[in-house]
């Protein structure tokens, strides 16, 4: 690493070591049921960075995101049962998450199928997933000894050491796994854009025709960044059927599609902090709103997004950004007028 | 004999059924190049109208036939005014709205209606025999509106003077304002038009689905696939595609049961996006409207 790339990687650092404190405080201030909680929220917010890193930096629309999401829990369920072990079963989700996500890549970007195409048929297949998964309740469909179980899905092993099968996590451990897994990934994507290649990405983001005729292969380069980040959220994938217990094709559902893509419009597009904090603050507005039966989810999310895309396109924390380097302008500006001012008298 | 009659039959009904419930994302495709992603909430709302109309003691035809596409067209016309026209020019915001838009339909319903309704109205028509075979009559009825509908859109774009100003707002719309083409009314009345097209259509299809707030997500897959794989061009489009993969998920439903028809259906469209990125319209038949 340079000396200007880890300057530019400040606040990722700070950021992880806030993170690294809240992963070793928590357990000893909060209840076991919040730590439950935050398991699945940390899964979330897994899902989030990773369409943070493809849709913020690589500029690509996926709508679909949830359905990697759900195909990491998946295959790390069926591998988790057939394996009698996680250690390989992890590898395996990520491995054939990534696998499946370039393989749809190869057609989309090579294809050079345009970015509200590229939304649309990220979405279908998520929906496509949905309804077979939904039909997949006979005991005819089954991978090895998992039965898929359809409607009601499948029980999901929970993780245990690394070779060692016999010994589980309790859901305490788990929320460790989940919030270092978080911090690793966030470090990596925080890395991951700052290099040669997140750069280009970001280049491409901005200007596909220009990147390209730099000599750059636009279709490599979204490809890539595409399975990087469907790899990612194979990662949440697993975490959250690890703090849920289940993993149910529900996962694959519209509503669940929309909250992937909310949590990026109201945290920010192109910051990866922004999603992550909008994960883990809608995901208590959600879990409040479920306490209650006024307002319904759909209703309340539907109007969160209506008034960030016509209001607040940005996202809030681009917005602060900007609120705050603007203040900070002025007042530099401030400061040197009065200096220049005392200069003259 | 009879059997091939009623396998085509069916096959038939896959694919108009197909086109039923892309027509109305189809119109708004073309016109505006944006994915109404609300587009099964408006199916939705026509199946609602016409259970509600239906109970509240109002003929079955009627509530089909006039009453969803009104109020359906009403509600498309309100969200165009309220939410869309502030978003032309950027696409990937309207596709975000009527997301939005989506979920605040879905979560109106659920808290008017409840997550799920009990009340549904049966098909109003009987049986068909063919042979030794038998198929529905609704789906027969099914087949010859959308028949009708297609026929009708056709001619609309075709013969009248809104048609005329919609094709050339579509091919070129600032060179349509600039000759004195309000092309804000245009965008303004096809909307509404493709909402009451997905009324009409969901009210239609009601009596065979029932209905319930989330049911949108069940039609809009197949619907977006085939208006992608379609293309641009409404009418040519959205033939084109339903024959297409309605025709390849018939088939193969038919040889290995419906799960393998849809995912031959996605398989077919991911192919065919490889080879025409821009639809089938957008290689084949592309003077078509």
């Amino acid at each position: 690493m340079t000396n200007s790339m880890l300057r530019k990687m400040r606040p990722t650092f700070i950021y992880a070591l806030l993170g690294i404190i809240f992963m070793l405080a928590a357990p000893s201030v909060l209840q076991l049921f919040t730590i439950i909680n935050l398991t699945t929220a940390i899964a979330l917010s897994v899902l989030a960075l990773s369409l943070a890193l493809i849709w913020g930096y690589g500029g690509i629309l996926c709508f679909g995101q949830v359905a990697f999401f759900g195909l990491g829990a998946y295959v790390y369920t069926i591998s988790a049962i057939n394996f009698g072990g996680s250690t390989w079963a992890i590898l395996v989700a990520i491995i054939v998450t990534s696998a499946f996500a370039s393989a749809l890549g190869y057609f989309i970007f090579y294809g050079r199928v345009s970015d509200v195409y590229l939304g649309v048929i990220t979405l279908t297949v998520t929906l496509i997933f949905f309804s077979l998964i939904r039909r997949t309740s006979g005991p005819e469909y089954k991978i090895g000894n998992a039965l898929l179980g359809g409607f009601n899905g499948v029980s999901s092993p929970p993780i245990n050491l690394p070779w060692n099968s016999a010994s589980f996590l309790f859901p305490e451990q788990v929320f460790y796994v989940a919030m270092a897994a978080l911090i690793i990934c966030y470090v990596f994507v925080g890395w991951l854009v700052n290099t040669k290649f997140g750069r280009v990405c970001v280049a491409i983001r901005e200007n596909e025709l220009r990147a390209e005729l730099l000599g750059y292969d636009i279709r490599a380069y979204k490809l890539g960044i595409f399975t990087i980040g469907a790899g990612i959220a194979a990662v949440g994938g697993v975490l959250f059927c690890n703090g849920v217990g289940r993993i149910t094709p529900d996962i694959f559902n519209l509503y669940n599609a929309a909250l992937t893509i909310i949590w990026v419009i109201v945290g920010g597009r192109g910051t990866l902090i922004g999603p992550i904090g909008a994960t883990f603050a809608l995901f208590y507005v959600t879990s409040a709103l479920g306490g209650q039966s006024v307002f319904n989810n759909n209703l309340v999310l539907g109007i969160i997004l209506i008034i960030f895309v016509l209001l607040v396109p940005k996202g809030v924390a681009p917005t602060i950004i900007g609120w705050a380097s603007a203040r900070q302008k002025k007042s530099q500006r401030r400061v040197r007028r009065r200096r220049r001012a005392e200069g003259t008298r | 004999m009879d059997l091939i009659v009623a396998v085509l039959f069916q096959l038939i009904y896959v694919i108009s059924n197909l086109a039923l419930i892309s027509l109305g994302l189809a119109i708004i495709f073309g016109m505006m190049r944006v994915i109404n992603l609300a587009h099964g909430e408006f199916l939705m709302l026509g199946g609602y109208t016409v259970v509600v109309a239906t109970n509240a003691g109002i003929n079955i035809w009627i509530s089909m036939l006039i009453l969803a596409p009104l109020i359906v067209g009403v509600i498309g016309v309100v969200v165009e005014r309220l939410l869309i026209r502030w978003l032309y020019g950027r696409m990937v915001d309207t596709l975000l709205a009527t997301w939005g838009l989506s979920l605040l339909l879905v979560g109106i319903v659920t808290s008017l209606f409840g997550a799920s309704t009990g009340t549904t109205v049966s098909p109003p028509l009987g049986v068909l025999r063919i042979g030794e075979y038998s198929a529905s009559g609704y789906e027969f009825f099914l087949i010859i509106v959308t028949i009708l509908l297609l026929f009708g859109v056709w001619l609309t774009l075709r013969f009248t003077k809104l048609g005329l100003l919609a094709r050339g707002t579509m091919q070129n719309a600032e060179m349509a304002s600039a000759l004195g083409v309000s092309t804000s009314n245009i965008y303004m009345i096809t909307f509404g038009l493709g909402a009451a097209v997905s009324g009409l259509a969901g009210g239609l299809l009601a009596p065979i689905t029932g209905v319930l707030p989330t049911i949108g997500a069940t039609y809009i897959a197949k619907a977006f696939i085939t208006v992608i794989s379609g293309g641009a061009a409404i009418l040519a489009g959205t033939t084109a595609g339903s024959i297409l993969l309605g025709g390849i998920n018939g088939i193969f439903s038919f040889i290995a049961g419906s799960t393998f028809g849809e995912i031959a259906l996605l398989l077919a469209a991911i192919i065919l996006l490889r080879l025409m990125p821009k639809g089938i319209t957008g290689r084949f038949f592309r003077k078509s409207l």
